[in-house]
């Protein structure tokens, strides 16, 4: 392998890798609130780029995102307000249950508001062809993109848990909801903010996305499951680590193609899980001493 | 005996609902019928895993797809014309070869499915033995995705292999000769013999869970879906529970699929996907979880009116509504254990229901 095709794959694999710590970053902002596993994430990556795209069609690009995030955003409030806050005393099967259907029930509406045409989002910047030289490697000005929203998110959401109110105020609920409710927190509209921002985060990254992977009703599974393994990578909860765990799993899923055959290559990300899963569930990055307090 | 009543009733309806179809001229729905039974099969090994052990599968599908593809690919192997090799004379002397005629002619000469039969009852059986030590282990959200991991694995082997077809899957699988002059297959007219032998096996199945929970294993289930800690501290090897229940839950699915095989005499991609065993779950949680007979009625009516089309294009969308009302609003299930009392309790006076209710909020709110 030539170093530049080494370089190729491993843009191909960053790019990949940050929708994966998309989701990841998705999941946990919600497992921080309230500790549950939203199996409905990916459609929100699928919504981002299905509505942005309706919306590019007759405004800017702009605009269209950040329509696209804001009416996400308002489907995960929504969702919160009807389903899952009534279910606080539900066992976590019936949690798992109920956001598995959530994620049919938007995969269905998705069918029947758009079709099952792939659609893709034009290019932030340039075109298809058009591509800048990186260390002798050709790639897309999106992958850029793709790097910079990333890193603003992170950093951003570093920030708003760090030092505004309404952040501690929402890792406060993680630590202990009912403490936090007792110190004047208003738990519930910081479970419900939770999803708000989840939805947001996943329908910035559909958008991003969107111009090199392409947008469809049922990607959300896939994503769930991969966003998921990145999540565990990583240790659930933590969000910077997520990041780290999905740029690794997408450089893994991108060198994996060019030794075994594509058809395997989710075979591989889930064989790690299943390792992971039994060998450390508190992820790569997860400390010993913390997992022995925690049940998997 | 009194627990083979509901038996000996399910016996009687099946019988009912053929001579009804008989007398109304609707013979075809038999093979509805037919392959609902078989998922049913799918259902109450499923129910037994997540009502009754308190476990979380979504890779039931993988289990089906493993019996079913196993006994495809073992019986569409044609041996004519390898009458010279060791492994021919090793199966065709103790009777293990089946000669076949094909449409155009040809003869085939292919492995009895008995022995793909008890192959694929094996590799599902080792298969969650294997799999279920070390993620049985896991709780929860855990559990749930590495399950279903496992379902995306086996149906990306089928979809990406060769050998099982690829998104073709595999077709002309041959028919099975359960007793000698009948045999599942597909055949129009063998739809009466059909409708019976699957529906035998669910008699079969359900006659055996029900004796399972009724004995030690089932006693231990239940002290270990009520609390896992508890039941470990009164001594029940509660791991080992787990995963006996895992691999029951699986040969059942293996055994639904090698017999839906030979009946649809082929088996693709989508049997092994994430939205059948997600369908699966479905069934038990709208049930009422641990009810075996809610998975039975409910794999029954659902089944049935998927597949005779009624949903239409928004097949999936229905499992998908039902997932989230049933966990939402009724989540013991429509269908109790204990029928009777519930139209005790329907025909008491509404006061006296009432003035329970309010007594069940007093205790709960303290």
């Amino acid at each position: 392998m030539s170093g530049e095709q080494t370089l190729q794959y491993i843009f191909a694999g960053i790019t990949v890798g940050s929708i994966y710590a998309f989701v990841a970053i998705g999941y946990n902002i919600i497992y921080n609130a309230t500790g549950i596993i939203n199996f409905a994430q990916g459609e929100f990556v699928m919504l981002g780029g299905m509505i942005a795209y309706t919306f590019s069609g007759f405004m800017p690009l702009l605009p269209a995102v950040v329509l696209a995030v804001l009416i996400t955003s308002a489907v995960g409030s929504v969702i919160e307000s009807v389903f899952i806050r009534r279910m606080r005393k539900t066992s976590v099967l019936g949690m798992i249950v109920v956001t598995i259907g959530i994620s049919i029930l938007l995969r269905e509406a998705a069918l029947y508001i758009w079709d099952e045409q792939i659609r893709a989002l034009r290019f932030f910047t340039g075109s298809e062809i058009s591509s800048v030289s990186i260390l002798g490697a050709r790639i897309s000005p999106q992958v850029l993109w793709i790097l910079g929203i990333t890193t603003i998110i992170v950093a951003g959401l570093f920030l708003f848990f760090k030092f505004t109110l309404t952040g501690q105020a929402m890792r406060a609920c993680s630590e202990n909801l009912r403490a936090a409710k007792l110190c004047g927190i208003r738990t519930d509209s910081m479970v419900n903010l939770s999803f708000m921002l989840s939805a947001g985060i996943g329908a910035l990254g559909g958008c991003v996305v969107s111009p090199l992977t392409q947008t469809h009703y049922a990607m959300g599974t896939d994503l769930a499951i991969k966003g998921f393994i990145v999540a565990i990578l990583g240790g659930l909860g933590n969000a910077i680590a997520a990041v780290a765990a999905g740029l690794l799993l997408g450089l893994i899923e991108s060198f994996s193609i060019s030794i075994l055959p594509m058809a395997y290559k989710d075979v591989i990300s889930i064989i790690i899980l299943l390792i992971i899963l039994v060998v450390k569930p508190s992820g790569i990055f997860g400390s010993r001493q913390a997992s022995s307090m925690k049940d998997y | 005996m009194k627990r083979y009543y509901s038996v000996l009733l399910l016996a009687a309806v099946i019988v009912i609902i053929q001579v009804l179809t008989l007398i109304t001229g609707k013979a075809y729905l038999l093979t509805q019928l037919t392959m609902s039974a078989y998922y049913i099969v799918v259902a109450v090994g499923l129910c037994m895993v997540m009502g009754y052990a308190g476990q979380i599968s979504l890779g039931q599908a993988g289990f089906f797809a493993i019996g079913g593809y196993t006994t495809a690919f073992l019986t569409t192997i044609d041996f004519s014309g390898k009458a010279e090799t060791g492994l021919y004379r090793m199966l065709d002397t103790p009777g293990l070869l089946i000669t076949k005629e094909t449409l155009y002619g040809d003869t085939i000469i292919h492995l009895t499915p008995w022995i793909s039969l008890l192959a694929a009852v094996l590799i599902a059986a080792v298969t969650a033995y294997a799999l279920g030590i070390p993620i049985l282990k896991l709780k929860g959200h855990y559990l749930a995705m590495a399950t279903m991991g496992f379902g995306i694995i086996i149906y990306r082997i089928v979809l990406g292999s060769r050998i099982f077809g690829e998104a073709d899957g595999i077709s002309n699988v041959p028919s099975f000769p359960v007793f000698p002059g009948i045999s599942v297959s597909g055949d129009f007219t063998s739809r009466i013999s059909n409708y019976y032998i699957a529906w035998l096996l669910v008699i079969l199945g359900m006659l055996l869970l029900i004796n399972l929970i009724n004995s030690r294993v089932g006693r231990a289930l239940r002290s270990l879906h009520g609390s896992e800690e508890a039941s470990d501290a009164m001594g029940v090897d509660t791991s080992r529970y787990k995963v006996i229940v895992f691999v029951i839950g699986a040969v059942f699915a293996a055994v639904a699929g090698f017999f839906m095989t030979h009946y649809n005499g082929g088996i693709g991609p989508s049997e092994a996907g994430v939205a059948k065993s997600v369908r699966y779950v479905a069934i038990v949680a709208v049930g009422g979880m641990a009810n075996l007979w809610g998975s039975l009625i409910m794999g029954l009516v659902l089944n049935f009116l998927s597949l005779r089309g009624v949903f239409g294009h928004f097949d999936d969308a229905v499992f998908g509504i039902i997932l989230v009302f049933m966990m939402m609003f009724i989540p013991d299930g429509f269908i109790h254990t204990d029928v009777i009392h519930d139209i005790k309790e329907m025909l008491r006076p509404l006061s006296m229901r009432k003035k329970k209710l309010k007594k069940k909020q007093e205790v709960s709110n303290d």
